[in-house]
C-alpha cells in the first residue's frame, strides 16, 4: 500500500485531469441581458399588432389636431351663411377631374331648376354644371348633373355697400382683371314677391314676375333673356351709380337705333350702393382685400355646416381641445386619485373605511347631475369648459383612487415591504418608493383608458346641449355631430360623416392601445407569447 | 339568514347613500336664486303666493313699483316641508318655468313621460337578449371556427362604435336614405299601435345593437370557459350526450354570471338613453330632464335627479345581491 501511495512524490501536471470535460465548474454568466419590468412591457406591447396600430392612429389624430390649425386660415369662429352646406372640395381631385371630393354634388332638378343653374353658368362663365354634362330622364322632367355647390350659390342676394367700397371694388377689378360686379336689374323689372325681389340670381326676364316660383322666359332658341338695367348717357337716372371698371363680355356700350346703351352696375340707395356681386369673387375680394385673414379662396376641405362653418377647422380645433382637455382631466384625476387611493389603501382600517364611504357616495351621484348643478352655480361666472373640467374632476378621480387602492392592498403585505419597514423606511418612502412603482403599470393603463371615455362624455354632453363649448376659438366634436344630425334632412351627410369618423377612429384606437398596454403591463403574461 | 342580513345591509346602505345625495342636491338647488319672475299672463302676486304656500319663502310684502320683497326660509325647514309633502301627499312640487307644463304637478308630468322610455328599452331588451345570448352561445360552441370569427368581428365592430355614431348612422341610412322608418318617433299617445311601434324601431335598434354585442361577448367568454371545465368531462363520461351536457350543465353554470347583468339592465332600462331619446326625439324622461335643465325648473330637476340616482343605485346592488341568490358558491356576508 505504502508503495502505491508513494509512487509519485510530486504528481506531474500532465497526470492531472479535470473531473469533467469542461474546464470550469462555476456558474455560467448569463448571456442574455436582464429585462427590466418596463423593457418587458414595451417588448410585449410591440408584439401586439393591434395595439401598435392603435398607437399609430392616435399619433396621427394628435398630429392632425396639432398641425391643421396652423395650416388652415379658417377658425371655429368663422362662418358664412351664404356658403352653408358647401360640399367637401379637394383641389387634387378637382385638378384631376375626378367626380369625387370636387365640391360638387349629384343634383336632380326639373327643367326650371336646371335652367336657373344654366343661367348662372352662362352669366359667370363658370361650370355650375360640371363639364356641362347632364342627362335628362326619358319623359324630360328630371335633369341630373353634378352641381358645383361653390359656383351654384351664384349671386346670393343684392348687397348694399358703402360708396368707398364700391369704388375700391372697381379699382380691384381693374388691377386684377377679376370681375366681381355684374349689371343689376332695375327695381321695377324685378319679381314682385318679397322673397324673390332681393334674389340677385334672377337677372333674366321672367314669365310671371308675380309668381311664387320664378320661371325664366326663354327665346325661340331656348336661351334666357337678360333683363339688365340699361341707360343712355342722356336718360341716365340719378340713382345709377357711376361705374368705370370691367364690364361684362361684349358690353362696352350697346348700340341700338343709333343710341349707345350702358348697363347699370350699382344703384344708389339709402345707406350706400346696391350691387349685384358674384359671391365667389366677392368672397375672395372680401377676404383678401378687406378682412386680410389669410383666406384666399372659398375651398372647404371637409365642406361646411348648416351655418357655414368650416368643418375641417372646427374638427381640428375641437380635436385639439378634446385632447388637451382630456389629458388635463386625466392628469388631475391621476394626481388626486393616486394620493387618495394610496393613503386609503396603505393605512387601511378606519381611515380606509371613511375614505371609501366618501368616495362611494360621491361616485354614486350621476355625472349629469353634478354637471347641471355646477352649471347652475358657476355657469354665469366661468367658461363652460371649466365647469366641465370641474365636473369631470369631481367624479373622475374616484375610479383612479380605486385602482390605486387595489394595487396598494396587493403589495403592502409583501415581504419586500416588510423588509423596507424593518430597515427603518418611513411610510412615505414605502408608499412612493416601494409600492407605487410596482402598481404604476396598472395605474397608467387606467389613465390611458380614461382619456377616450372623457372625450366621449364631453362629446355626448355637448351633443345633448347640456354644455355649450362653442365660444370663441373653442368648439367640440359633439357640437359638430349635433349640427350633422340637423343636416341629415338637408341631404348633407358629410357634415356628420367627418366628426363621426374622427370619433370612431379615436375610440377604436384608444381601446386597442389601452388593451395592449394592459396586457403589456401584466407580468403574468411574460413569456407566454414566445 | 346571513343572506337576509346581507341584503338588508346593502339596501340600508343604498338608502343612506341615496338620502345623502338627495340632501346634497336639494341644498345646492336651494342655494340658487329663487325664480320669481312671472311668465307672461301670470299675476306676480299669485306667483309670490304660490312660492310662499309651498314654503320656499315667507313674509312677502309688496314694495314700490310692483316689486316684491320676501324672506327666504332656512333650507333645512324647506327640506322638511319638501319631504313632508312627498310623504303625506305624494306631492313632488309643481312646474314653475318649464314652458308647456307650468303649474302642473311634476309627478304627473313625469309619469306621463315614462311609457315611451320604458317601452323602447323593453323592446330593445326583448330583441337584444335572445340574439345576444344566441350569438354568444353559437360562438362558444363553434370556437375558432369561421362562425366564431364572423361573430367576433361583428362584436368588435359594434362595441367600438360609439352609440352616438351608431344611432346617427341608422337614422341616416334607414330613416333618411332608404325611408323605411320615420325620422323621429311618432308623438301619438297610443303606444301599442303599429304606427307608433314602427316609428320606435330605429331607436330600439340603436339601443339593442350595443347590448347584443355586449351579451354576445360576455356569453362567449363565460360559456367557453365553462365548457373546458372538468365537470363537463365527467358529464360526458357518465354518459350524457354533448347536447345534454351543454344544456344541463354548461349553460346553467354560465348563466350564473350572465343573468345578473341582464337583471341589472332591466332596472337600468328605466333611465333610458339620453342620446337616443334626443336623436329620435322621443318624448320620454330623458327629454324631460334635458328641458328641465334648460328651463331651470328646480322641482323637475329634483324629481328627475332622485329618479336617476335611485335607478343607478338599484342597478348596482341588484347585480351584487343576485349573485348570492343564484350562485350558492358565492356566500356573501358569511363568515
Amino acid at each position: 500500500m505504502a508503495n502505491t501511495t508513494n509512487k509519485y512524490e510530486n504528481i506531474p501536471v500532465e497526470k492531472l485531469r479535470f473531473a469533467k470535460k469542461s474546464d470550469a465548474l462555476h456558474d455560467k454568466k448569463l448571456s442574455t441581458k436582464p429585462v427590466s419590468y418596463f423593457q418587458g412591457a414595451f417588448r410585449r406591447f410591440a408584439k401586439n399588432k393591434g395595439a401598435v396600430v392603435g398607437g399609430v392612429v392616435i399619433l396621427v389624430l394628435v398630429l392632425f389636431a396639432i398641425i391643421v390649425p396652423f395650416f388652415t386660415p379658417f377658425t371655429p369662429g368663422y362662418y358664412d351663411m351664404t356658403y352653408n352646406y358647401v360640399t367637401p372640395k379637394n383641389d387634387l381631385f378637382v385638378d384631376a377631374g375626378i367626380d369625387f371630393w370636387d365640391g360638387c354634388k349629384e343634383k336632380e332638378a326639373n327643367y326650371v331648376g336646371f335652367l336657373k343653374d344654366q343661367a348662372i353658368a352662362q352669366e359667370t362663365g363658370r361650370e355650375v354644371i360640371k363639364r356641362n354634362e347632364y342627362t335628362v330622364s326619358e319623359d324630360g322632367s328630371v335633369y341630373s348633373y353634378r352641381y358645383n355647390t361653390y359656383y351654384g350659390v351664384g349671386f346670393g342676394k343684392y348687397k348694399i355697400i358703402s360708396l368707398e367700397k364700391y369704388m375700391a371694388i372697381q379699382q380691384y377689378q381693374l388691377e386684377t382683371g377679376r370681375q366681381v360686379l355684374y349689371p343689376i336689374v332695375d327695381v321695377t323689372a324685378r319679381p314682385t314677391l318679397e322673397k324673390n325681389k332681393y334674389d340677385a340670381n334672377i337677372y333674366y326676364v321672367t314669365e310671371d314676375p308675380k309668381a311664387k316660383t320664378i320661371r325664366p322666359k326663354v327665346d325661340t332658341e331656348g336661351n334666357i333673356i337678360p333683363n339688365y338695367w340699361k341707360y343712355t348717357e342722356e336718360t341716365k337716372s340719378k340713382t345709377v351709380a357711376d361705374y368705370n371698371s370691367l364690364r361684362i363680355e361684349g358690353e362696352n356700350g350697346i348700340t341700338q337705333n343709333g343710341e349707345t346703351y350702358y348697363y347699370a352696375y350699382g344703384r344708389i340707395v339709402d345707406g350706400g350702393i346696391e350691387i349685384r356681386a358674384e359671391y365667389y369673387e366677392y368672397y375672395i375680394y372680401e377676404h383678401v382685400m378687406e378682412k386680410k385673414d389669410g383666406i384666399e379662396e372659398p375651398s372647404f376641405f371637409f365642406g361646411t355646416t348648416d351655418t357655414g362653418k368650416d368643418i375641417l377647422a372646427c374638427l381640428a380645433y375641437g380635436a385639439r381641445f378634446s385632447f388637451i382637455f382630456a389629458t388635463l382631466v386625466a392628469v388631475a384625476n391621476f394626481i388626486v386619485g393616486v394620493i387618495w387611493g394610496s393613503i386609503s389603501g396603505y393605512y387601511g382600517g378606519k381611515i380606509d373605511l371613511f375614505m371609501e364611504r366618501f368616495a362611494e357616495i360621491l361616485g354614486a351621484v350621476p355625472t349629469m347631475i353634478v354637471i347641471t348643478l355646477l352649471k347652475y352655480h358657476l355657469g354665469a361666472d366661468i367658461p363652460q369648459w371649466l365647469v366641465l373640467f370641474i365636473a369631470f374632476f369631481a367624479t373622475g378621480w374616484i375610479g383612479m383612487s380605486h385602482t390605486t387602492r387595489m394595487q396598494f392592498y396587493r403589495f403592502k403585505n409583501q415581504e419586500y415591504v416588510l423588509a423596507a419597514r424593518t430597515l427603518g423606511a418611513n411610510d412615505f418612502r414605502i408608499m412612493f418608493k416601494h409600492i407605487f412603482p410596482n402598481g404604476l403599470g396598472t395605474i397608467v393603463t387606467s389613465v390611458a383608458l380614461v382619456i377616450p371615455a372623457m372625450i366621449y362624455s364631453e362629446t355626448s354632453l355637448s351633443y345633448l346641449g347640456i354644455i355649450n363649448l362653442e365660444a370663441g376659438e373653442i368648439t367640440s366634436v359633439g357640437t359638430l355631430i349635433a349640427a350633422g344630425q340637423k343636416s341629415i334632412t338637408a341631404d348633407a351627410g358629410f357634415v356628420a360623416l367627418f366628426p363621426c369618423v374622427f370619433l370612431v377612429l379615436l375610440m377604436l384606437s384608444f381601446n386597442l392601445f389601452g388593451n395592449g398596454l394592459r396586457d403589456a403591463f401584466n407580468p403574468s403574461l411574460r413569456g407566454s407569447e414566445d | 339568514m346571513y343572506m337576509f342580513k346581507y341584503v338588508m345591509k346593502r339596501v340600508g346602505l343604498m338608502l343612506f347613500t341615496f338620502f345623502i345625495i338627495v340632501t346634497m342636491c336639494f341644498t345646492l338647488v336651494k342655494l340658487l336664486p329663487i325664480p320669481t319672475n312671472a311668465l307672461p299672463g301670470q299675476d306676480p302676486a299669485i306667483v309670490m303666493k304660490t312660492l310662499e304656500g309651498r314654503g320656499w319663502i315667507t313674509n312677502v310684502r309688496e314694495g314700490a313699483n310692483g316689486t316684491f320683497k320676501y324672506d327666504r326660509v332656512p333650507i333645512l325647514i324647506q327640506y322638511g316641508n319638501y319631504i313632508k309633502r312627498i310623504v303625506t301627499q305624494g306631492d313632488f312640487g309643481i312646474a314653475t318655468t318649464y314652458g308647456e307644463y307650468v303649474n302642473m304637478p311634476v309627478w304627473d308630468v313625469f309619469v306621463s313621460h315614462l311609457p315611451p322610455t320604458i317601452l323602447i328599452n323593453i323592446y330593445s331588451t326583448l330583441i337584444g337578449v335572445p340574439i345576444g345570448l344566441g350569438l354568444g352561445i353559437l360562438a362558444a360552441l363553434k370556437k375558432n371556427k369561421w362562425q366564431d370569427q364572423v361573430i367576433n368581428v361583428f362584436i368588435i365592430l359594434l362595441i367600438s362604435l360609439p352609440s352616438i355614431v351608431l344611432a346617427l348612422g341608422l337614422q341616416y341610412f334607414f330613416c333618411f336614405k332608404l325611408g323605411w322608418f320615420p325620422l323621429t318617433m311618432s308623438t301619438s299617445d297610443e303606444y301599442f299601435t303599429w304606427e307608433v311601434f314602427h316609428s320606435m324601431l330605429p331607436a330600439v335598434f340603436a339601443l339593442c345593437l350595443g347590448s347584443i354585442a355586449g351579451y354576445a361577448r360576455y356569453t362567449r367568454a363565460e360559456l367557453s370557459e365553462v365548457l373546458t371545465g372538468e365537470f363537463m368531462l365527467l358529464a360526458r363520461t357518465k354518459g350524457l350526450t354533448k347536447r345534454q351536457a351543454i344544456y344541463r350543465h354548461a349553460m346553467r353554470n354560465s348563466m350564473v354570471v350572465i343573468f345578473p347583468s341582464i337583471l341589472s339592465e332591466f332596472v337600468g332600462v328605466l333611465s333610458g338613453s339620453l342620446i337616443i331619446e334626443r336623436m329620435f326625439t322621443i318624448n320620454g324622461v330623458g327629454g324631460l330632464y334635458l328641458n328641465s335643465i334648460t328651463f331651470q325648473d328646480y322641482d323637475f330637476f329634483m324629481l328627475l335627479s332622485c329618479f336617476y340616482t335611485l335607478v343607478s343605485l338599484t342597478a348596482a346592488i341588484v347585480i351584487d345581491i343576485s349573485y348570492g341568490f343564484i350562485d350558492p358558491r358565492i356566500r356573501m356576508g358569511a363568515k
